[in-house]
């Protein structure tokens, strides 16, 4: 069954704007921040108006319910992503917090877990820059070494390292489910099996795949997974880290204060289990009720679905991009092995440029290294534009897109 | 469409015709400036001459640098402007071209200072463009006042 794409752009209050002169907004930016359906919107509202109170500590009936719409957030979350324990999701900002929260405490660590001098931590050229640079502070603190997974000239992980890569100094793997920038699903598993077989452990960065597919951090192979709300139809300033219960029972904590204490004298204080032992201070609560009303959404719309649909969108869009001459596309060219997020460059027009163009014509894309710096000096390039799909986008807006490059050519090529 | 109001051709003929474009010798100052937003950067040289009594002057500017149409012409408009300038000129064409980014679209450019810099108003409206067009004035006002502290401590 197809997704009903007019039905769904009908929960989205956003999709019928008008920007800039009078254009008709064509949101190609999901893979920086998604739209909200009314019924995310809707449920943040309620608990606002009904419900507010702080989790936890507040002793009247606003107190449970507040506390009932949080912790059971925090269940769907889990649900969501195939973890069968809800204490293994921390609620965090976002997933640069999750991945700073188990950089830092891994450093702090007093066992096994600890970080030493000597001890290698492998990434990919293909992160976002939120699952580079917390490895490189952890490794300036440790003495710890970062090493790189190359990127191939179409845009996978170059596979060949895998054996040269993770050794038994390895201690930590970490890498993006689905790149940011190249669309690129990676073959998590596979890397997983070979880190888990020299005893390390292995974080993904999902933000660019539990909104779009279905993920399973167990089917993953994952120890750590990060996801962030607000590219999932939710509501900014909320994520979530999953871990294995062991680790995080090990792992000492990483921020400090109200909440995640079990007990505080003058010289010291221990902790709360987790997830709570994460969770210092009052929490993204009201975020958490969307958060909640998204994963409705998306679970009652069908991740399959949406899969498939975007699957569709990403095939046309290439095919269509790739009659564009002077256009070059960074990734993967075939829509099976990669997500919705496409990026490119144009001959003789600034990815700057030409989102100016694309944005005077109603087109939302991003422009720019995308967070990934070190991705797009590996491909000789400073920038890059990037048009990214989700369930409520059209092969018309797709069309629009190519129409808008096609100006921008004829508006600056003109030397 | 209002591109036509922002990339006025002013600014398209300095984008593809860049003055001064390209790193000369000798130099009192470089820097290296990145917009982080973009990625966008630029190496920029100065060179002072003091001219006796009326203070130092800006003998040469000379950048590289990679970036969209509007930091590109930017730079170029800019060192076509304050070369053969005192620094306290330059300075004053440097903090009018800040204060018209700045201003939201709401300032009137004066074109009595600011030449074919005046067709950069169009950008203060976008938001996201000011730091591209202020790249090379922020990067050649840093090296111009290395130079300047450099002249002083000889």
């Amino acid at each position: 069954m197809t997704l009903d794409v007019a039905r769904i752009r009908k929960d989205f209050p956003i999709l019928d704007r008008q920007v800039r002169d009078g254009r008709a907004l064509a949101y190609l930016d999901s893979a920086n921040t998604s739209q909200k359906p009314r019924q995310v919107i809707d449920a943040m509202n309620d608990f606002y108006e009904r419900h507010n109170a702080n989790i936890h500590r507040a002793s009247h009936q606003l107190g449970e319910e507040a506390t009932a719409a949080y912790e059971g957030a925090r269940i769907k979350a889990a649900r969501f992503i195939g973890a069968g324990d809800e204490a293994e999701v921390v609620f965090t900002k976002n997933i640069s917090e999750g991945i700073n929260l188990v950089a830092y405490s891994l450093g702090n660590a007093r066992g096994s877990l600890r970080i030493n001098p000597g001890d290698e931590i492998v990434i990919t050229e293909m992160e976002h820059h939120s699952n580079i640079v917390p490895w490189q502070l952890l490794c300036e603190r440790t003495g710890a070494t970062l090493r790189w997974f190359g990127v191939t000239d179409d845009g996978q992980l170059d596979l060949s390292q895998l054996e040269s890569l993770i050794t038994d100094r390895t201690r930590l793997v970490a890498l993006a489910h689905q790149s940011n920038v190249l669309g690129t699903i990676n073959p998590v598993r596979e890397i997983a099996d070979a880190a888990h077989a020299v005893g390390a452990l292995v974080l993904v960065d999902a933000a660019q795949s539990v909104p779009h597919m279905p993920v399973d951090v167990h089917e993953l192979g994952a120890d750590f997974l990060g996801a962030t709300a607000h590219k999932m139809c939710g509501p900014t300033g909320i994520g979530m880290l999953w871990g294995r219960r062991e680790l995080l029972e090990e792992m000492p904590p990483f921020l400090g204060g109200g909440e995640m204490i079990e007990s505080v004298w003058m010289d010291h204080s221990t902790f709360a289990p987790p997830p709570h032992k994460f969770e210092a201070g009052t929490m993204p609560i009201a975020q958490a009720a969307g958060l909640d009303a998204a994963i409705d959404y998306l679970a009652e719309t069908g991740l399959g679905q949406i899969r498939a649909h975007e699957r569709d969108l990403t095939g046309y869009a290439l095919g269509a991009l790739g009659t564009i001459p002077g256009l070059r596309l960074l990734g993967p060219a075939d829509p099976g092995s990669r997500g919705a997020a496409i990026s490119f460059t144009v001959r003789e027009v600034h990815p700057h440029d030409l989102s100016q163009v694309l944005d005077e014509l109603g087109v939302a894309v991003r422009a720019g290294h995308h967070c990934a710096w070190p991705l797009h000096r590996r491909f000789g390039i400073q920038a890059s534009t990037r048009a990214s799909f989700y369930l409520y986008n059209t092969q018309a807006e797709v069309d629009t897109l190519v129409e808008g490059i096609q100006q921008a050519q004829r508006f600056f090529g003109g030397t | 469409m209002q591109l036509e109001s922002l990339y006025q051709e002013v600014i398209l003929d300095h984008y593809r015709h860049p003055h001064h474009k390209g790193l000369r010798e000798p130099f009192d100052a470089e820097v290296h400036h990145v917009n982080p937003l973009c990625g966008d950067e630029i190496t920029l040289r100065v060179t002072l001459k003091d001219s006796g009594g009326a203070g130092p002057v800006v003998a040469d500017v000379s950048y590289d640098a990679l970036g969209c149409s509007i930091s590109q012409a930017s730079a170029s408009v800019m060192s076509e402007l304050i070369i053969g300038r005192t620094v306290p000129e330059a300075m004053a064409v440097q903090a009018e071209f800040l204060g018209l980014m700045q201003s939201k679209g709401q300032q009137q450019p004066d074109e009595e200072i600011l030449g074919d810099a005046v067709a950069f108003a169009g950008v203060a409206k976008y938001p996201a463009r000011i730091k591209c067009a202020l790249l090379g004035w922020m990067a050649w006002k840093d090296a111009t006042a290395q130079a300047a502290k450099e002249q002083t401590d000889d």
